[in-house]
């Protein structure tokens, strides 16, 4: 990994066809990121927020430039190493908790780990584990329907976490929340960010979200208008 | 990983049920109605065989380009020599000369003098040797409606409605009024020994039906016959075997410019039923087709719905790390256990209904009253080996094509697009 960063990006731009045109999303951007930051990345609608997360998260690729995830140049994986990388190293939280509707609250957090085909004893270990750093595990056998935004969001985090990647990417993950909601999970993924090292990286505008970062990351127009880190201990 | 699929799969009915029974659906009308058009198709064959055209049947050319008018002047003579000579020469076939006549019955009163009179087709058939095959073959035992079959010589069965037309009942005289085989009056008395009723109209309006034996003797026909029907013994028509046995025969027997010598078309020559044989051929390849066809597209679009439903899974699901390529496979593996259980529900429901119709069949009489054409009144299903994979096999292939048609969508997009799509 250069210079031990985690993720590093050098002259990033995404351009998307639009009309007989293109719209530029992302304009040149260049940043690095550590192992256990807790970063912001915040901006008006349309700033390009998401779109920077999708590339990071090889969900999408760079019209122009480099991102380096984990050792990796996302422009360069194919789909079968970047869904592994996923696979690995990566979690994703979103706005909509995007839970499987039809599965309990175990099974939509064991999913990642059949996925990677952990043997029966130690995938149970792990997601007990992981409801426990949620506080859901008296939820186990609950349906998604059955749960509050909350629950929903914190069987988000637990299934976003229960692999224990170096990378999670919560897209707006407070969007949906009320405030007492939207400070519980922040605590609960600071706890996490502390405890496991991972790497969070947030899109948001959501100024609860904004008090808990350590770095704050302003995008304007697809252009990084301010970098800031925030002294805490 | 599969427990996973299985859960979610029996959990969502959206995802199961639906095209679970789409495809049940699809595949019981499939097999109900391969079986129904076999049966029925099968069922014109076999009784304009029995009744008019034989599986072969053998006349001089010049009676065939008349043989609606029975013209038995042109008859076929020296008959019995040649039946025998077909039976031992096609053994597999059983041989029996018919004659077809046009008349007039005639009932006279206690005087003798007409009572009532009236138009009749008459059948001159085997009913007097002591073999039943020809009798059974016309279904007369069990359209025997009163009386009995003529056990004597000059007995005469009569169709119900033509004997309640001229007010006869068993035991009455009647006479033949017709043309013998050299164009003279011909008059015959028979005495009626039974009424039948085949549920034909084209029959039942005025058919009289008496041994051959008599027949020559009214119309002076000595061993003659107007035609000479073959059937295959096992009961079945061989459209190849028939070709090439009146190929065999006519080279054998015909002479092309005698008019008079014997020719021998099989059933697949006559046109209506050649189009029929042709058909059910091809039934089955026209029904597998249209089956596919059809069910992919409801599949199809079935599966777009459940595909659009399930966008935010499946977008997780590659966030998560899921290969493209493998959602698309267990999609694939998700509609063919579907299609499996669909298909042989179909097939299990399809054949119950079958069963039904092959074993009571429908009567269609009522909607044929007024049919000219010779048709039987009741019809039946038939169920043969095609019936089982009929449905089966293009169930499952329609239901892979459907979930195929409708995962190209979520395997072109891109994966970022799926989330967008699932944010609005
Ligand atoms: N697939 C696409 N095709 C065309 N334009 C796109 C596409 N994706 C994003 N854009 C455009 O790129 C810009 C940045 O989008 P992005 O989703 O990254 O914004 P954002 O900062 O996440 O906004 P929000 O706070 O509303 O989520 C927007 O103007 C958007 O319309
Ligand atoms: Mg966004």
């Amino acid at each position: 990994m250069e210079d031990g960063k985690v993720i590093s990006i050098e002259g990033l731009k995404k351009h998307f066809p639009m009309g007989s045109g293109r719209f530029t999303a992302l304009n040149g951007i260049d940043l690095a990121f550590g192992e256990g930051e807790f970063t912001g990345i915040i901006g008006p609608s349309g700033s390009g927020k998401t779109t920077l997360l999708n590339i990071i998260g090889t969900l999408d690729n760079p019209s122009e430039g480099r991102a380096v995830i984990l050792g990796h140049s996302v422009s360069e994986l194919t789909p079968a190493e970047s869904a592994s990388l996923r696979k690995t190293q990566l979690g994703f939280i979103f706005q909509t908790y995007n839970l499987f509707q039809v599965h309990t609250v175990y099974e939509n957090v064991e999913f990642p780990l059949l996925l990677q085909g952990i043997a029966n004893n130690r995938r149970r270990q792990m997601v007990l584990d992981a409801l426990e750093w949620v506080g859901l595990t008296d939820k186990i056998n609950s349906r998604p329907a059955q749960l509050s935004g909350g629950e929903s969001q914190r069987v988000a985090i637990a299934r976003a976490m229960v692999k224990r990647p170096a990378v999670v990417l919560a897209d707006e993950p407070t969007a949906n929340l009320d405030a007492a909601n939207s400070h519980n999970i922040l605590q609960t993924m600071e706890k996490l960010n502390r405890e496991l090292k991972t790497t969070f990286l947030f899109a948001t505008h959501d100024e609860k979200v904004i008090g808990y970062v350590r770095r704050k990351i302003w995008l304007a127009d697809g252009m990084v208008a301010r970098d800031e880190l925030i002294e805490k201990n | 990983m599969i427990k996973f699929l299985l859960r979610g799969l029996l959990r969502d009915r959206h995802r199961s049920l639906l095209p679970f029974l789409v495809t049940l659906i699809g595949v019981m009308l499939t097999v109900v109605f391969h079986a129904w058009m076999t049966g029925v198709i099968g069922n014109s064959i076999e009784f304009s065989a029995r009744f008019a055209s034989g599986h072969v049947k053998v006349m001089t050319r010049a009676y065939s380009e008349n043989a609606a008018q029975a013209p038995n002047d042109l008859a076929l003579i020296g008959t019995d020599t040649l039946t025998a000579g077909l039976s031992e020469r096609w053994p597999e076939m059983e041989f029996a000369g018919r004659i077809h006549f046009a008349g007039i019955i005639d009932a006279p009163d206690s005087l003798g003098e007409t009572r009532e009179q009236g138009p009749a087709m008459g059948f001159g058939i085997d009913l007097l040797s002591g073999n039943m095959a020809e009798a059974e073959r016309m279904n007369i035992p069990s359209s025997l409606r009163s009386g009995r079959l003529p056990e004597r010589k000059n007995e005469v069965l009569i169709s119900r409605l033509f004997a309640d037309k001229l007010g006869v009942v068993p035991g009455d005289v009647i006479t033949l009024v017709g043309s013998s085989m050299y164009g003279e009056l011909a008059m015959h008395n028979f005495t009626v020994s039974g009424t039948v009723d085949f549920g034909t109209t084209a029959l039942d309006r005025g058919t009289v039906i008496a041994d051959i034996g008599d027949v020559r003797d009214a119309l002076n026909m000595e061993d003659a016959a107007g035609e000479i029907l073959g059937f295959f013994r096992t009961g079945v028509y061989d459209a190849e075997r028939a070709s090439a046995i009146c190929e065999e025969f006519n080279r054998a027997y015909n002479t092309p410019d005698d008019e008079f010598s014997p020719l021998m078309t099989s059933l697949s020559q006559d046109k209506t039923m050649g189009f029929l044989v042709e058909y059910s051929g091809k039934l089955q390849a026209i029904l597998v087709a249209l089956f596919i066809m059809a069910m992919s597209l409801i599949l199809w679009n079935a599966g777009l719905l459940g595909g659009l439903r399930r966008y935010s899974e499946f977008g997780m699901r590659l966030a998560i790390g899921e290969s493209k390529g493998h959602v698309y496979r267990t999609m694939m593996m998700e509609s063919l256990l579907i299609g499996f259980f669909g298909s042989a529900a179909g097939v299990a429901f399809g054949m119950i209904i079958s069963l039904f119709l092959q074993n009571h069949g429908i009567d269609l009489g009522v909607m044929m009253k007024n049919a000219s054409v010779m048709m039987p009144s009741v019809f039946r299903a038939h169920i043969t080996p095609a019936t089982w994979y009929v449905g089966f096999i293009p169930g499952l292939i329609s239901s892979q094509i459907g979930s195929m048609l409708s995962g190209i969508g979520i395997y072109k997009r891109q994966t970022a697009q799926l989330f967008k799509e699932l944010e609005q």
